[in-house]
């Protein structure tokens, strides 16, 4: 782990640049009546999501990714494919036309799949770090969950923080507060001031970011993620940003009000660390069109792979619900 | 009778599970240098410090946590204090652990205690019956002994099991059901088993109701009455076989069972039957089950909503009359 500041940034945004890109092109299958069910995307949230995707090491590391985290699985090291075979439903993807979209993963590779009831990720990601404190696997490692402003009003959320705290666990949440979610405002979600002052009541450290910035949110996840792999306990880390998006593709988001997307929390985060970047002698602007182009080639050709590759079938899919041989036949 | 308990069993199996694998801990209320609220895990923590573990009263983080331990190759025993307290837990029962090895290939070796069922006094949140609410959702073993023997066999296999399940322990049975040994007959999961050969009629029942089917049968032998009881021990697998069997030798079924009425393992076993041997059958099958309403606090009532030896003995009477 000898990666220069700079390089750490440059691999952040080269994720973001992914992400976004993979987005509007699953966004535009959905249009297109391509994508069954829904597309859910993250644009304005990437910056933070690759921010704690960056921070983590595929292999060693634990990322329970939720819906807007494109960027964070791309950071991680998720196969471009595992998103377009996921969202297209191919036999061949992590989840073989079992599941969609957004709920992916690789469990046995540090990478659970989600489940779409907000919050119930973390304790999870608790116990896959308890169990290897039991195995003795656990030094160094960090696991870390990303939930959004409507999750942590779960009970789960509370649960499971509470009892990474009472157990000192390496865990980092990663809080994206987006002030959505899906069309509930931050007033209708929490009264208290600041998400972050929650942290205290769980006897952990909480840290706060701008979501909008690239700089800001890689330097205050990256320290969190060190204090929890220094043994420090488990983190908060709140970002505040504008989804700059619907809930998902079907919805218009009419009912965000226009004077947030004017304001501060309503930049994107694109355009922001494109500046950022440019502006600190990290990437030129030439580089940076570059990897657009580069994104762009391998987002068509993931596409593309994941639509020739069969649909599941029926007759021949793998309908065992046990793993143990022969228990489903005598239900 | 000896002297060894239902319970004695359970805390016995953990002792060698634990001995005998270092992937199984224990996590749950009260577990720890208490033993459990029933005794389940005494002694467990002075031999295994760092795999028996108090958790703070979250039933919905302590099954996440037991499902990402599972991930990681650990085989977790988590004791619900009550079994009516895992509904705080369901989500993580039914949509995560239930549905993990179709959605993702890996399976979840976990083992959830459900100390169920009801006892004088206990009233209406200390006292449910849960199996039938799991059995509904695909991916989950459960298991219900009846027996000292099964208690100790079927937490053991639960445990090896490479799949989610959860183990139905009738509270009422902890320290009245006594036998010589926790050792006996060992029949895999998914098997029931007659446990009274009739010809009259057949009673097909699990945990304690075996129990009280057995002194019905017991009480009907003396006016000459031959029922066969059949324990599931287990309401998923359903081993329908065994049950079909039985029918077709008595041709008349009653199912009894403790939990509330409306839908559940009875309704499944008259269905079964029904749709698989009709022709086997002398008289429309039967169901008994608790009253539709929550388990009441005093004894007397409490007596009325469960099916006991009176009642389970009229049921008898009624199906071997039409």
């Amino acid at each position: 782990m000898t990666e220069s500041w700079e390089d750490h940034v440059r691999r952040t945004f080269q994720a973001m640049v992914t992400a976004r890109t993979l987005e509007s092109k699953l966004a535009s299958l959905y249009k297109a009546g391509k994508i069954v069910g829904g597309v859910y995307i993250g644009p304005g949230q990437e910056a933070v999501s690759a921010s704690i995707g960056s921070c983590l090491e595929w292999g060693r590391d634990i990322f329970a990714a939720l819906i807007r985290d494109q960027a964070g699985r791309t950071a991680f090291g998720e196969p471009i494919l595992d998103a377009t075979r996921t969202y297209l439903g191919a036999a061949t993807g992590p989840m073989h036309g079992k599941d969609g979209n957004v709920h992916r993963g690789r469990p046995a590779e540090g990478y659970p799949a989600m489940i779409s009831h907000l919050g119930s990720m973390i304790s999870v990601v608790a116990g896959m770090l308890l169990a290897r404190r039991m195995k003795g696997t656990l030094k160094g490692v960090v696991g870390a969950a990303s939930v959004g402003d409507g999750a942590s009003s779960t009970g789960a959320f509370h649960e499971a923080l509470n009892l990474a705290a009472v157990e000192k666990l390496p865990l980092v949440v990663i809080l994206a507060n987006n002030q959505f979610a899906y069309s509930t405002p931050t007033d209708r979600q929490f009264a208290c001031k600041n998400l972050v002052d929650r942290a205290i009541g769980y006897g952990v450290e909480g840290a706060e970011s701008d979501g909008t910035d690239l700089l800001d949110s890689l330097k205050v996840t990256s320290e969190a993620v060190q204090r929890a792999r220094d043994g420090r306990g488990p983190q908060l880390v709140v970002a505040s940003m504008l989804r700059l998006s619907g809930h998902g593709e079907h919805d218009d988001a009419f009912y965000v009000p226009e004077e947030l997307k004017k304001s501060k929390l309503g930049r994107d985060c694109m355009t922001v660390a494109e500046e950022q970047l440019v502006q600190g002698g990290f990437l030129s602007v030439a580089e940076i069109a570059d990897w657009k182009k580069t994104a762009a080639e391998k987002v068509q050709a993931a596409v593309a792979t994941a639509q020739q590759e069969p649909a599941p079938d029926p007759y021949r899919a793998d309908w065992n619900v046990f793993a143990t041989p022969g228990l489903g036949d005598q239900q | 009778m000896g002297e060894v308990t239902y319970i004695d069993a359970i805390r016995e199996a953990h002792h060698d599970v634990m001995a005998q694998d270092d992937r199984v801990f224990v996590y749950g209320q009260d577990v720890g240098v208490f033993g459990g609220a029933f005794k389940a895990t005494q002694g467990l923590k002075k031999k295994y410090p760092d795999r028996v573990l108090d958790a703070p009263i979250s039933e919905d983080a302590m099954v996440g946590l037991a499902v990402g331990a599972a991930i990681e190759g650990m085989r977790p025993i988590i004791e619900m204090q009550f079994a009516d307290f895992s509904s705080v837990g369901f989500n993580q029962i039914v949509n995560q652990a239930g549905a993990h090895y179709f959605r993702t290939g890996i399976p979840i070796p976990i083992t959830v205690r459900l100390p169920c069922g009801g006892t004088p006094g206990s009233g209406p949140f200390h006292s449910q019956m849960m199996e039938g609410v799991y059995a509904q959702y695909p991916g989950l073993v459960i298991v219900t002994p009846a027996t000292v023997a099964d208690a100790y066999a079927m937490l053991v296999a639960s445990v090896a099991l490479d799949d989610p399940v959860l183990y139905c322990e009738h509270k009422f049975l902890y320290r009245w059901l006594k036998a010589d040994s926790f050792k006996g007959e060992a029949l895999p999961i998914g098997q029931a088993r007659i446990v009274r050969a009739g010809k009259h009629a057949t009673v097909v029942a699990y945990s304690a109701m075996v129990h009280e089917a057995l002194h019905a049968a017991e009480s009907l032998a003396e006016e000459g009455w031959e029922i066969e009881v059949v324990d599931l021990r287990s309401v998923k697998p359903l081993d329908t076989d065994t049950v079909i069997a039985s029918v077709a030798r008595t041709g008349r079924l009653l199912a009894v069972g403790e939990a509330y009425p409306w839908g559940g393992v009875t309704a499944e076993v008259v269905s079964r039957v029904a749709s698989e041997g009709f022709h086997l059958l002398d008289a429309p099958p039967q169901r008994l089950n608790a009253r539709d309403t929550p388990v009441p606090y005093h004894p007397n009532l409490w007596e009325a909503h469960r099916p006991t030896l009176a009642s389970i003995s009229a049921a008898i009477r009624n199906l071997l009359r039409l």
